[in-house]
């Protein structure tokens, strides 16, 4: 190769993804490091924001007890969240993958149905049928009278984790899905003819399968839950906050962006640790399967 | 009596018929292969056998017993899939070692087992691989000592070889077929490559389109071909269009420019099958132009444009001069050699 074409070609790559670069530093990577910036600086009541560097925000968040709970709220109904969607999710693609071709993909269309709706319109749905007194299916079960007052959903955690766990149940699904479409189709009969029992196959064989693609879905929702906005501000409203209503009430409510800054900043920190550290032992532990 | 005995064995998907009257009775330790183009039902009849399919009528017996009032995770069978179907998750003694866990095998005498079992395959000192991590070949090995491993009453093997490359292939044909000679196993194959059903069992059953065309040794389907179908998918052959003549006498059998004493029974429009191996060159008979001529080594192949349309005639390297393309020869061959049958003329 000449030196004129071996510039080229190492020159080519950077020029046809330098759209796209572009665009990524523009609209992602300098605002984020704006905001890593903006939560060093100050603020006050009457004197607004000072472009000072100061570790006050920083501060606050680690010594009020309040952050503390706050994020370990977060952590909490991530955390139930995701369990949630596996242990129904991972048993609903292993069915849908079992399914005869019609019902399949019309079950598979239900599933992945939700993710044409806006979030904001299925959560209300939720707080429509729950919301209070006049809940549908509170009012049905207390004009029943099989309970005298209202389920507790609305402004609780339970609420909250089952909400997000319906929103996040696709990715769950289609996660696991990949896995089982990796199958090779006649692993069931294989361990059949061996002696193997219908739980014994998917216990010893199925499951560590599939195990992958329960937890790749399982780092998607989440960091998706963790993240998430809408669901918790509807079901949780200003009662129970969560990180990412936090850092929204402070940047549009205190109008204190510094400080919303810090817990943005820190959410973001916290979710790319447990992502990547849980991607790197999932990687670890399964590299057999994933190969 | 019968080891495994299939009894007019039927299969039905809808108002499809995959399997017909399928009946056979394999002795035990007998090599049986299922030989059929793909759709000819041959995987099915295999997987009623091993009980993933029910059978919609007829009778499969194993020893006298009824096989399919037993669950598939019961008989006791050894299967080795064509795409082999290891466990990935596990090393191969692991895999190997899952049949025998199933049956309760006490730990040390299942580790003997499986390291026998791994170093009867040649697979010694690979005990703790994982399947992706080795060759086609290797995993072919790790599923048959799977199967074998736990003493199957009958092996399947469901398209085995058709997987690995044409030279591992060979090498793997001789090998299974020396295992099963040592472990005794009957083993029933399922293929579509003439040659593999050819060296390697006691006897082909010969299917098409759902139904058996001829159950005979490999030199049986091959020498006394029961249909069109069987000397058609067994090695080729040269379909001439030929007339008995009863008329003459004695009665004589004409195609093209060659012509025979008639055979008894036929008349009218025929049909003459030759091997390509059986036809020589000689002083009068077919005239034919040779179109191309391609070494093969210990033969020549000639293709052929004869009287009565296309001819292929393979010739042994013997050290003579053979006719080179362009050229015109006179095809011919012993009557003992070819097959008569009568040809419907449209």
């Amino acid at each position: 190769m000449s030196m004129a074409a071996e510039e080229r070609s190492v020159r080519a790559p950077w020029a046809l993804t330098a759209p796209a670069l572009m665009l990524f530093v523009g609209v992602l990577l300098i605002p984020l490091v704006m905001t890593v910036m903006l939560s060093f600086h100050d603020w006050g009541q009457y004197k607004g924001i000072e472009p000072v560097f100061i570790l006050k925000n920083w501060h606050e968040i680690a010594t009020d007890p309040y952050y503390a709970e706050m994020f370990w709220r977060t952590f909490r109904i991530a955390i139930l969240t995701t369990l949630l969607t596996a242990l129904l999710g991972a048993p609903e693609a292993y069915i849908l993958n079992r399914m005869s071709g019609r019902w399949k993909s019309f079950f598979l269309l239900v599933i992945l149905g939700p993710l044409l709706i806006s979030v904001v319109a299925r959560t209300l749905g939720w707080a429509l049928l729950f919301g209070g007194n006049n809940g549908l299916v509170n009012k049905l079960l207390m004009s029943l009278g099989v309970m005298r007052s209202p389920i507790p959903f609305m402004f609780t955690e339970t609420g909250m984790v089952i909400a997000l766990a319906h929103v996040m149940m696709p990715f769950m699904v289609l996660s696991v899905w990949a896995a089982l479409q990796r199958l090779d189709p006649q692993i069931e009969n294989a361990a059949m003819s061996l002696g193997a029992g219908p739980v014994t196959i998917i216990r010893r064989i199925i499951m560590p399968q599939i195990m992958p693609g329960v937890l790749s879905g399982a780092i998607i929702v989440f960091s998706l839950s963790a993240s998430a906005f809408a669901t918790p501000a509807i079901i949780g409203g200003r009662r129970l906050k969560v990180a990412a209503t936090l850092a929204y009430d402070e940047f549009l409510n205190t109008l204190n962006w510094p400080l919303g800054a810090a817990v943005a900043t820190l959410l973001l920190v916290a979710l790319v640790l447990i992502v990547v550290g849980s991607n790197a032992l999932i990687e670890r532990r399964y590299a057999e399967v994933f190969r | 009596m019968a080891y495994l005995e299939l009894d007019r064995v039927a299969k039905q998907f809808g108002a499809q018929t995959v399997v017909d009257d399928f009946s056979l009775s394999v002795g035990k330790g007998e090599f049986i292969s299922f030989l059929g183009p793909s759709g000819c039902g041959k995987t099915t009849t295999l997987q009623m056998i091993a009980g993933f399919l029910d059978p919609t009528r007829g009778a499969i017996q194993l020893e006298g017993k009824d096989l399919t009032a037993i669950h598939p995770a019961k008989r006791g069978l050894g299967i080795v899939f064509q795409s082999y179907a290891l466990f990935p998750h596990m090393t191969a003694a692991e895999n190997v070692a899952f049949g025998l866990e199933m049956r309760n095998v006490p730990r040390n005498e299942r580790a003997e087992r499986v390291r026998s079992a791994l170093a009867m395959v040649g697979l010694a000192g690979y005990e703790d691989r994982h399947p992706r991590r080795m060759s086609g070949g290797q995993q072919q090995r790790v599923a048959l000592a799977r199967a074998l491993v736990i003493k199957p009453s009958v092996l399947l093997l469901d398209e085995p070889l058709s997987n690995l490359d044409a030279k591992l292939r060979e090498e793997m044909q001789i090998e299974l077929r020396q295992i099963q000679r040592t472990v005794g196993t009957t083993t029933i194959l399922v293929t579509h490559d003439q040659n593999e059903a050819m060296s390697l069992s006691d006897r082909i059953v010969v299917m098409s389109q759902g139904k058996i065309e001829q159950i005979g040794t490999p030199q049986e389907t091959y020498e006394k071909p029961a249909s069109a179908f069987v000397s058609q998918f067994l090695g080729k052959t040269n379909d001439f269009a030929g007339t008995i003549d009863r008329t003459a006498t004695p009665a004589q059998l004409v195609a093209g420019s060659w012509s025979a004493p008639a055979p008894v029974g036929l008349s009218g429009p025929v049909t003459v099958s030759i091997r390509p191996e059986r036809i020589g060159f000689g002083d009068a008979g077919l005239s034919a132009k040779i179109i191309t001529r391609i070494f093969q080594g210990n033969h020549w192949l000639f293709q052929c444009d004869s009287e009565c349309g296309p001819a292929i005639v393979i010739r042994q390297n013997d050290g003579k001069a053979q006719p080179g393309e362009g050229e015109t020869v006179r095809l011919i061959w012993r009557p003992e050699d070819m097959s008569v049958r009568a040809r419907t003329v449209v």
